[in-house]
């Protein structure tokens, strides 16, 4: 039977941006159809996944979480090291805990003298990711910013009412930023808007659409995240047309379901393999919806979405 | 693809004749756009018209239902490529695999498992079907396991050979279930598609290939068949996928009516990582499945991907809302704080999990704000002193604590002053503003 298969006409292409520098740098995005709809067109980069370090010793981690990286959660540097050693991580997520004033509350410049160091003593691209409290992060950013100027970090979360100062760091010392807004598609597009005004290239722009795991609202970002790439792809929006990243990792495993133990709900099975099972199925909704850069946590989990990603894409 | 009321009228009589029961013929073409009504009470409409208002009126992808009772499952019928669109209908079911190979310890295990539910947002969540493989080539042995587990089991079945015999003695011992007959294919599509007429039962087209598949499904509904369920014979992730997807969109975007059919995947047999195939499991939900075979059910797996269907299938109009009413958390008692949040589910969902972390047993008051967040529903009015106020009185938490001290969320402190007002001996303290600061609050928490 003749049959003609229904292709999308798009017209719009996801902006290329590059992450780090040297040998070991990433580019992301680059996309002219929608996530693995590999029939219609190219998907020229695929999407990566950036391993999470925390910088400082993990509270309420769910065993599971923390067994790989036994013995290096108080070390940054090793931790991050570990990741890309023993894990073969492509990229390193740190995530600066330490300097939420309702927690450890750590100086700005001493948390920046560990991005710095943990910057150093690798040499795949680093994301470094604040508390979303717009004062620490500004004043963090603005030293990382210098300190490891060169090295193409990108930082974030980068929100409206901070998005002058680190957006000006960003500028300044040619840094990409996480443009970070909650789960709505016309607040993304301004904030971008805004920081197209303000200077910051295209090139140097990724989006934070704000992400959470399965079971709790992931269906809001997965609509969001699609309706971003509609946008861009179908609806020549330039100002959406930038590479997604999902900070997935954090929002799974703190969820009462990663971590409870097998004996107090036998019916939720085995507690390791459900919590790795969580981040990897919410990292693949969000891959379908438009994710380009994954931030995980479990390296099983890891290894199960990359699998997804390279058989979503294989040669046939 | 459907008309409109207005299209729909220019085809009617014209008469306001009545006898349809409505007054007019256009206020009946209003209701026959909406699905409201069936063409067929009007007795004066024209052979014509009737084709012309038929076709336009199928539903492009056909809704297809199979099982009886609690477990019946209903897929297909969706309209839409997004769900931002519109909402997704008809959820995919999900199968547990059985086959007469195995003995009898496992095949009794499977059925165990294939009794998980879990209860999320006042709904059950479950599986709806079991697969029953006949891998021994006896009509017999198949049609036994078929009957036991009819017996033993209510869920939907689905029956799976390419022999037409065997098919049919599994089919003689369980047609009162209305099970779904896998697999129709081009050698064996005549006599299958006879045993699917003879017991009304739903059908399994299965071609290599999208372009056989159509051809399969215009001989199937020539032969009279039409409740049919789409297998594309795909079993590498990105070829399976990629067909998910262009059997969705043929028939919505092209009116390419012989894929207009829900889908069934086999993620059992791309891989034999249980990890991994219920990894790609979840691309399915979010891609278009109607059913979804798994090689077994473990709480694990099983449970993300029934919270993922819900999450995907959830109408995005229409937030998901947790019930009114107090909550326990903990085991608390006479001297245990007390807290009171919205309905939103996901409110509920991350305090009530942080309160849990907290490992202090409290209480957790959850006010109807109509599925509306903490922040929302104060800006509507909905979470504001006198709504609050009479639901703490009329909630019986007055008899369940010895203390008057009631903790609000952070982004309603603007009511502290109010709800002192409406709760007369109650002491209203401020909580924190997000969920991941209630651990750190309750711990320092005193009666």
């Amino acid at each position: 039977m003749a049959f003609e298969i229904p292709k999308i006409s798009y017209s719009g292409k996801v902006r290329e941006v590059v992450l780090g520098t040297g040998d070991k740098a990433i580019t992301v995005g680059g996309e002219a159809v929608y996530p693995f709809y590999l029939f219609e067109g190219e998907m020229p980069r695929l999407p990566r996944i950036a391993m999470e370090v925390w910088d400082m010793q993990p509270d309420g981690w769910p065993e599971a979480a923390l067994e790989p990286f036994a013995g290096v959660t108080d070390d940054p540097v090793a931790w991050a090291k570990k990741c890309i050693d023993d894990y073969g991580a492509e990229m390193i997520a740190l995530q600066l805990i330490s300097t939420d004033p309702n927690g450890l509350n750590r100086p700005a410049e001493e948390a920046a003298a560990i991005v710095k160091k943990v910057a150093d003593a690798i040499d795949v691209p680093l994301i470094v990711w604040g508390t979303a409290n717009h004062d620490e992060d500004t004043e963090v950013f603005r030293i990382v910013a210098e300190q490891c100027q060169g090295k193409q970090l990108t930082i974030g979360p980068v929100e409206e009412a901070d998005h002058k100062r680190i957006g000006a760091a960003a500028i300044g010392y040619k840094h990409t930023v996480g443009a970070s807004t909650p789960i709505d598609i016309n607040l993304a597009k301004q904030l971008n808007i805004l920081l197209g005004n303000l200077g910051v290239s295209d090139e140097q722009i990724m989006m934070d659409p704000t992400v959470s795991g399965i079971g709790y609202g992931i269906e809001y970002c997965y609509s969001v995240m699609e309706r971003i790439r509609m946008a861009a792809l179908t609806q020549q929006d330039e100002k959406l047309q930038f590479p997604i990243i999902c900070n997935l990792a954090k929002e799974v495993w703190k969820t009462k379901e990663a971590g409870l133990p097998t004996e107090e709900d036998p019916k939720l099975g085995d507690v390791k393999k459900r919590g790795i099972l969580l981040e990897a199925m919410s990292a693949t909704v969000l891959l379908l919806a438009g994710g380009d850069v994954l931030v995980m946590r479990h390296p099983e989990a890891i290894r199960l979405v990359k699998e997804i990603i390279a058989e979503l894409s294989a040669e046939q | 693809m459907a008309l409109t009321g207005i299209e729909i009228f220019k085809l009617l009589p014209k008469t306001n004749c009545k006898e349809c029961g409505d007054p007019t013929c256009l206020a009946f073409a209003m209701k026959l756009a909406a699905g409201k009504a069936e063409l067929s009470l009007c007795p004066y409409v024209s052979e014509e018209a009737k084709a012309q208002l038929e076709a336009a009126s199928t539903p492009p992808i056909r809704p297809v239902t199979m099982g009886v009772g609690d477990r019946a499952l209903k897929v297909g019928g969706e309209t839409v490529m997004f769900r931002h669109e519109k909402r997704f209908d008809n959820p995919p079911g999900f199968a547990i695999l059985i086959s007469d190979t195995m003995d009898e310890a496992e095949v009794n295990a499977r059925l165990e498992r294939f009794q998980l539910e879990y209860e999320r947002v006042g709904l059950i969540l479950r599986p709806e079907l079991v697969a029953i493989k006949c891998e021994s080539g006896d009509a017999g042995k198949f049609a036994g396991l078929v009957d036991k587990v009819k017996q033993e089991s209510d869920c939907s079945i689905i029956l799976m050979s390419d022999n037409p015999d065997i098919l049919a003695a599994g089919l003689k011992a369980c047609a009162d279930r209305k099970p779904l007959l896998y697999a129709a294919t081009e050698e064996n599509a005549e006599r299958v598609a006879g045993l699917a007429k003879e017991s009304s039962c739903s059908i399994a087209a299965k071609a290599p290939g999208l372009e056989k598949l159509a051809e399969l499904t215009t001989k199937l509904t020539e032969a009279g068949v039409n409740d049919i369920v789409l297998d594309s014979g795909s079993r590498t992730l990105r070829k399976a996928f990629e067909d998910q997807v262009i059997i969705r969109s043929a028939p919505l975007t092209k009116q390419f009516r012989p894929l207009g059919f829900p889908t069934i995947v086999f993620p059992c047999e791309m891989t034999n990582d249980p990890m991994k195939e219920a990894v790609i499991a979840s691309v399915f939900v979010a891609k278009y499945a109607g059913i979804i075979v798994l090689s077994d059910f473990q709480g694990e797996s099983l449970f993300p991907l029934l919270v993922e269907r819900l999450n995907i299938y959830t109408d995005p109009q229409r937030p998901l809302a947790t019930t009114e009413g107090i909550y326990e958390i903990n085991n608390p008692d006479e001297n245990s704080p007390v807290l009171v949040t919205s309905n939103f589910s996901l409110t509920y969902f991350i305090v009530s999990g942080e309160m849990e972390n907290s490992k202090v047993p409290s209480y957790l008051l959850v006010k109807d704000t109509e599925g509306l967040s903490v922040m929302t529903a104060w800006a509507a009015g909905k979470f504001v002193a006198d709504a609050i106020g009479p639901f703490v009185k009329k909630s019986g938490i007055e008899d369940k604590v010895k203390h008057r001290k009631l903790v609000i969320p952070g982004y309603a402190a603007a009511e502290s002053g109010g709800l002192e007002e409406e709760l007369p001996g109650w002491e209203i303290l401020v909580g924190p503003r997000e969920g991941s600061l209630i651990p750190a609050y309750l711990k320092t928490w005193n009666p």
